[in-house]
C-alpha cells in the first residue's frame, strides 16, 4: 500500500509538470494548427539557459529565472518569425516538418555549446524532502510541481478572464472571424509560440532540476505526445488532466513493471498508452471531432 | 420511379441548424436546380448525398435503395458523380491524371497487381486511357492541355477538368456545386452548353446548384428554392421565379410588390 | 536540344521512358552501375552499398511521406525491425538470405500496422505521432527483449550466401544491393501508373475529396503504410547482412529524422529526388567527418563535435529545403535538365 501511494503521489507531481508543457503545446496547436516538435528541445534550451545564467554568470536563481523567460519568450518569437513565417501557405505537413528540423538543430547546438555531459543547478530549493507519513517526495520535485500548478492556474486565469488571453482563444477558435473583429491574428500567433515556448522552458528547468541537464532532456518531451493524445489534442483542460493522469500512469507502470524488464519502462509506458488511446478512444478524452468544410 | 429521392432531411452543426425538414425527388433524365441565398444549405444538401454529411434525421433513397447509413467512399461506385464549389483538384496531378482519377471506384488494380503493373494493370490503365480521352477530353474539348498540371490551368479549364473527372466516375447522377460561378459570358455558355450536351447525350439525371439566373432559367427541368435550411418552393423555372415567397427572400418585402426575380440576380 | 516529341499510341504515351534519347542516357547509367565495382576502391564500394540501402528505405518513405502525405517518425524502427527479423531468421531458423528479404519486409510491415494501423481511421497528424510511439517503443524492445534481441550487444550474422555464392565482401554484395534498388525503384514507380498511385496523391492533395471519388482512405492508407514499412524492412535486411551485426543503437529517432531528411532534401513526391536525397544524406556524414577530420590538427577536440554537427546539419537541411526548395534536389535537375533541353533556345 505504502508503495502504492509514494508512486501516486510521485506521479501526481510530475504529472503537475507534464500538465504545464502539455498546455503550452495545445495553445500552439489551437492557435496555429501546428503540431510542434520541437517542444522537447524548447524544454532543453529554457535547462540550459537557466544553468548558464546562474552557474556561468553567477546570478541568483530569480533574475536568472526571469532571464530565461525572457530568453524563451525571444525564442518562440524568433521560431514564429523567423521561420513559420515564410511558411504560410504551405502544407500543414511541411510545416509539422519544419519544427522537426528545428528539434535537431536546438539539440545538435546544445550539445555544441555545453557539451553531453550531465550538469547540475546548484541548489535553488530547501534540500529538506518533504515527508508525510511514509511517503516521500524530493524538494525539487515537490517545489517543481507547486510552481507548475501556480503557472497552470496564472495561463487558465489570464486566458479565461484577460484580454488578451481571450484574444487569443478566438484566434484558435476562428482565424477569419477574429480577423475581422479587430484582433491582430499575426500578433496572436506570435503571442502563442511565446506562451507556447515560455511554458515549455519552465518545464525543462523544472526537470532539469530534477534529474540534471543534458542533450537528451528533450526525448522528455517527447512524452508530451502521449499526455496531449490522452488529454484531446484542441483542449487546454484536456492537457492539463491528461498530464496528472500520465505522470501517475508512467511511476505505477515503472514502479511495477521495472523489475520484469530490468528498467525504462517509465520512459516507454506513455507510448503504449498512446496506442492504447488511438485505438479505443482516438480523439482522446476531450478532443472533439473536426468539422471540415467541403 | 425518381433516382433520388430525399425525405425530411434534417441536418445540424452544434447548435447551428442547417437544413429542416428537407424534401424532394429526382426523376431520371431532369436537370434539377438547388438555388437560394447563401448559406441557405444548398451544398450541405449535396453533401448529405454524397455521404459527406450525416443527417441527424431524414433519409436519402437512391435508386429505391436506402444509403442514408452508406459509407462516403462507396456512393462513388453506385453512380453518384460530384463536383465541388471550390475546385478540388489534385494539384501534384495534370489534368489527365485528375480525370483518370475519377474512374478511381471502377477500376480493379489492388497493391499487387501495380506493383508488378505489366498485366492486368497496365490493360486497365490502357482502357481507361483510351475510354477518357475519347469520350471525356474530346468531348470537354481539352486536348491541348490534358498533360499540363491542374495548378497552371486558367479557372474556367480547372472547372472544365474537374467536371471530366466526374464524368470519368461513370455517373447515374452528377451532382454540381455552382459549375459556372466565377466565369465571364462566354466560359458559362461554354459550361452551359456541357451539360446540356451530357444530359441530353447521355440522359443523364443533373442536381445543379447556381445562383446565375439565366443559367438556371435556361437549363434547368424543375427548380427547388431553399432558403434558412428549409424549403420555400418547388417546381418549373418560370412558376417559382412568380412565387411570392421565393421573391420575398430575394428581393425583400418592397421590391416584391413588382413582380419577378431580375435574371441576374446572385 | 531535343525536339519532335510526337506519340502515335497510347501505350508509348504513357511509357516511363518516352523517348530515344532518354532510353540512351539510361543505357549508360546502367552499364556505368555494372563497370563500377570494378573499378572503385573498397571505400567506395562499402559507401554504395549504404547508399542503396538508403535508397530502398527512402524509397519506402517517400511513397508515404512524400505521395501519401502521411509523415511518419518511425521509419529507422521498420528497418530495425527488418534488421533484425532477418537476424533471428538466420541465426535462429538458418534461412537463406534471399528468403529472408522478403520476409523481414512482410514482419517490418505487420508491426508497422499493428502501430499505425488504428491512426489511419483518423484525418491529420495522428499517424505521424503514432510512428513516434513506435520508434520509442520498438527502440525498448530492441533493448530489453534480449533473449530474442541480444539486448545490448545484439546479433552476429555469418555472411549471406545465393546459390552457394558466399558474399562476404562489398564488391559481391554491390551487386545484390543493385538488384534490390533496381527492383524497389521499379515496383515504386509502377504504382504511380496506376489508380493505387494516384489515390495515394488524392489522399495527400485533398482527402476529403478523394473520398467522395470513391476512394477508401483507410485502406489506401494502409497501403502506403504497408509499402513504406515494407521497403524499410527490405533495408533493413540488407543492411543487417552487409555489415553482418545489428545493435540497438543503430535505430534511433535521429536515424528517422535522417531519413525524412533525405527525402525532404531530394524533393517529397519524386522517386527520383529519394534516390538523390539518399546518396546525399549518406554521404553527408562522410563529409563532415572528413571536414572536422582536416580541423583536428588545430581543433583536437573536433571529433567530438561530429555527432551534434550531425544535428544541426541535417535539420538545417530539413529547414532550408523546405523553406526555399519545397521540390528539393529534383527539382534544381529538373530545371537542369530543361534547361538543355531547350538549349540554345531559352523558352
Amino acid at each position: 500500500m505504502d508503495i502504492f501511494l509514494q508512486l501516486l503521489v510521485s506521479g501526481i507531481a510530475v504529472g503537475g509538470v507534464y500538465a504545464l508543457i502539455a498546455l503550452g503545446f495545445v495553445l500552439i496547436y489551437k492557435a496555429t494548427s501546428i503540431i510542434n516538435f520541437a517542444t522537447g528541445e524548447f524544454m532543453m534550451i529554457g535547462a540550459y539557459f537557466f544553468y548558464t545564467f546562474m552557474v556561468y554568470m553567477g546570478l541568483p536563481a530569480i533574475p536568472a529565472f526571469i532571464g530565461v523567460m525572457a530568453c524563451a519568450a525571444l525564442l518562440g518569437f524568433a521560431v514564429e518569425r523567423l521561420v513559420l513565417r515564410h511558411m504560410l501557405g504551405q502544407p500543414t505537413i511541411s510545416i509539422v516538418m519544419v519544427t522537426i528540423g528545428l528539434s535537431s538543430i536546438l539539440m545538435g547546438i546544445a550539445e555544441m555549446l555545453w557539451g553531453s555531459d550531465f550538469r547540475s543547478f546548484p541548489a535553488i530549493v530547501p534540500r529538506a524532502p518533504l515527508i508525510v507519513g511514509d511517503i516521500v517526495v524530493r524538494s525539487n520535485l515537490f517545489y517543481g510541481f507547486v510552481l507548475a500548478v501556480v503557472v497552470v492556474i496564472v495561463f487558465a486565469l489570464l486566458f479565461k478572464y484577460a484580454k488578451v488571453g481571450i484574444a487569443m482563444r478566438a484566434t484558435a477558435a476562428d482565424q477569419s472571424a477574429s480577423f475581422s473583429m479587430g484582433i491582430n491574428v499575426k500578433a496572436m500567433f506570435t503571442l502563442s509560440w511565446a506562451f507556447g515556448a515560455v511554458a515549455a522552458t519552465l518545464g525543462g528547468i523544472i526537470i532539469g532540476n530534477i534529474g540534471g541537464v543534458h542533450p537528451t532532456l528533450g526525448h522528455i518531451g517527447l512524452k508530451i505526445f502521449p499526455v496531449v493524445i490522452l488529454g484531446g489534442l484542441d483542449s487546454i483542460g484536456g492537457a492539463v488532466l491528461a498530464g496528472f493522469i500520465m505522470g501517475i500512469i508512467e511511476n505505477m507502470a515503472g514502479g511495477y513493471l521495472d523489475p520484469y524488464f530490468q528498467g525504462g519502462v517509465k520512459d516507454v509506458a506513455p507510448f503504449v498508452v498512446l496506442v492504447l488511446i488511438l485505438l479505443i478512444k482516438p480523439y482522446g478524452l476531450f478532443g472533439k471531432e473536426e468539422i471540415e468544410r467541403l | 420511379m425518381s433516382l433520388l429521392a430525399v425525405k425530411n432531411l434534417s441536418l445540424s452543426f452544434g447548435g447551428l441548424q442547417v437544413l429542416s425538414d428537407v424534401s424532394f425527388e429526382v426523376v431520371p433524365g431532369e436537370v434539377f436546380a438547388i438555388i437560394g441565398p447563401n448559406g441557405a444549405g444548398k451544398t450541405s444538401i449535396l453533401n448529405s448525398i454524397s455521404g459527406f454529411y450525416h443527417p441527424d434525421e431524414g433519409q436519402i433513397l437512391f435508386e429505391e435503395q436506402d444509403i442514408t447509413r452508406l459509407a462516403a467512399h462507396r456512393r462513388a461506385a453506385l453512380g453518384i458523380g460530384r463536383t465541388f464549389q471550390n475546385i478540388a483538384l489534385y494539384r501534384g496531378m495534370s489534368a489527365l491524371d485528375n480525370i483518370k482519377l475519377g474512374a478511381h471506384s471502377h477500376l480493379k488494380s489492388g497493391l499487387l497487381a501495380s506493383l508488378y503493373y505489366w498485366g492486368p494493370a497496365h490493360r486497365e490503365e490502357m482502357a481507361l486511357r483510351r475510354k477518357v480521352e475519347e469520350e471525356i477530353i474530346e468531348f470537354l474539348e481539352i486536348e491541348a492541355i490534358r498533360k499540363l498540371p491542374v495548378g497552371s490551368l486558367a479557372y474556367g479549364l480547372q472547372k472544365r477538368v474537374e467536371l471530366g473527372r466526374a464524368l470519368a466516375m461513370r455517373p447515374k447522377i452528377l451532382l454540381m456545386d455552382e459549375p459556372v460561378t466565377g466565369m465571364n459570358a462566354e466560359e458559362t455558355e461554354d459550361m452551359a452548353r456541357f451539360i446540356l450536351d451530357i444530359n441530353e447525350e447521355h440522359n443523364m439525371t443533373i442536381v445543379l446548384i447556381e445562383h446565375d439566373m439565366k443559367v438556371i432559367m435556361d437549363i434547368s427541368d424543375r427548380v427547388l428554392v431553399l432558403n434558412f435550411g428549409q424549403k420555400l418552393a418547388e417546381g418549373k423555372p418560370q412558376d417559382v421565379q412568380q412565387h411570392p415567397e421565393v421573391i420575398k427572400a430575394y428581393l425583400g418585402e418592397k421590391k416584391a410588390r413588382d413582380g419577378h426575380i431580375p435574371s441576374a440576380a446572385r | 536540344m531535343r525536339i519532335g516529341d510526337f506519340k502515335d499510341s497510347y501505350v508509348a504515351d504513357e511509357a516511363v521512358f518516352k523517348t530515344p534519347t532518354v532510353r540512351f542516357w539510361l543505357g549508360i547509367l546502367f552499364v556505368a552501375l555494372l563497370i563500377f565495382p570494378f573499378v572503385a576502391g573498397n571505400y567506395w564500394l562499402y559507401m554504395a552499398n549504404l547508399v542503396g540501402v538508403a535508397i530502398v528505405a527512402a524509397v519506402g518513405l517517400n511513397i508515404l511521406t512524400g505521395f501519401a502525405g502521411q509523415i511518419s517518425l518511425g521509419h529507422a524502427a521498420f528497418v530495425g525491425i527488418g534488421a533484425y527479423t532477418a537476424a533471428i531468421l538466420t541465426t535462429r531458423l538458418g534461412l537463406p538470405f534471399l528468403l529472408c528479404l522478403p520476409l523481414s519486409g512482410l514482419s517490418a510491415a505487420f508491426f508497422g500496422l499493428i502501430v499505425g494501423g488504428p491512426s489511419m481511421r483518423m484525418k491529420g497528424l495522428y499517424l505521424c505521432i503514432a510512428t513516434l510511439a513506435a520508434q520509442v517503443i520498438f527502440e525498448f524492445i530492441f533493448v530489453h527483449w534480449e533473449s530474442m534481441t541480444g539486448g545490448i550487444r545484439g546479433i552476429n550474422l555469418p555472411a549471406p550466401s545465393i546459390l552457394g555464392v558466399s558474399l562476404d565482401n562489398e564488391f559481391k554484395f554491390y551487386f545484390v544491393t543493385l538488384a534490390v534498388v533496381v527492383i524497389c525503384v521499379t515496383a515504386a514507380r509502377n504504382i504511380f501508373r496506376t489508380r493505387v498511385g494516384r489515390a495515394f496523391i488524392a489522399i495527400r492533395d485533398r482527402d476529403i475529396s478523394a473520398e467522395l471519388m470513391g476512394i477508401n482512405l483507410f485502406r489506401f492508407k494502409m497501403y502506403a503504410f504497408g509499402i513504406s514499412s515494407f521497403m524499410a524492412g527490405v533495408a533493413g535486411c540488407l543492411w543487417v547482412n552487409f555489415l553482418r551485426t545489428v545493435t540497438p543503437e543503430h535505430f534511433p529517432l535521429m536515424e528517422s529524422i535522417r531519413y525524412l531528411a533525405m527525402i525532404i532534401v531530394g524533393g517529397l513526391g519524386s522517386i527520383l529526388g529519394a534516390i538523390f536525397g539518399a546518396i546525399f544524406m549518406t554521404l553527408m556524414p562522410e563529409i563532415l567527418k572528413n571536414t572536422l577530420g582536416l580541423l583536428v590538427d588545430a581543433f583536437p577536440q573536433a571529433m567530438g563535435y561530429l555527432f551534434p554537427l550531425q544535428q544541426v546539419v541535417f535539420g538545417l537541411l530539413i529547414v532550408v529545403f523546405l523553406v526555399f526548395e519545397p521540390h528539393g534536389l529534383a527539382e534544381m535537375w529538373r530545371r537542369l535538365k530543361d534547361y538543355f533541353r531547350l538549349w540554345p533556345f531559352e523558352y
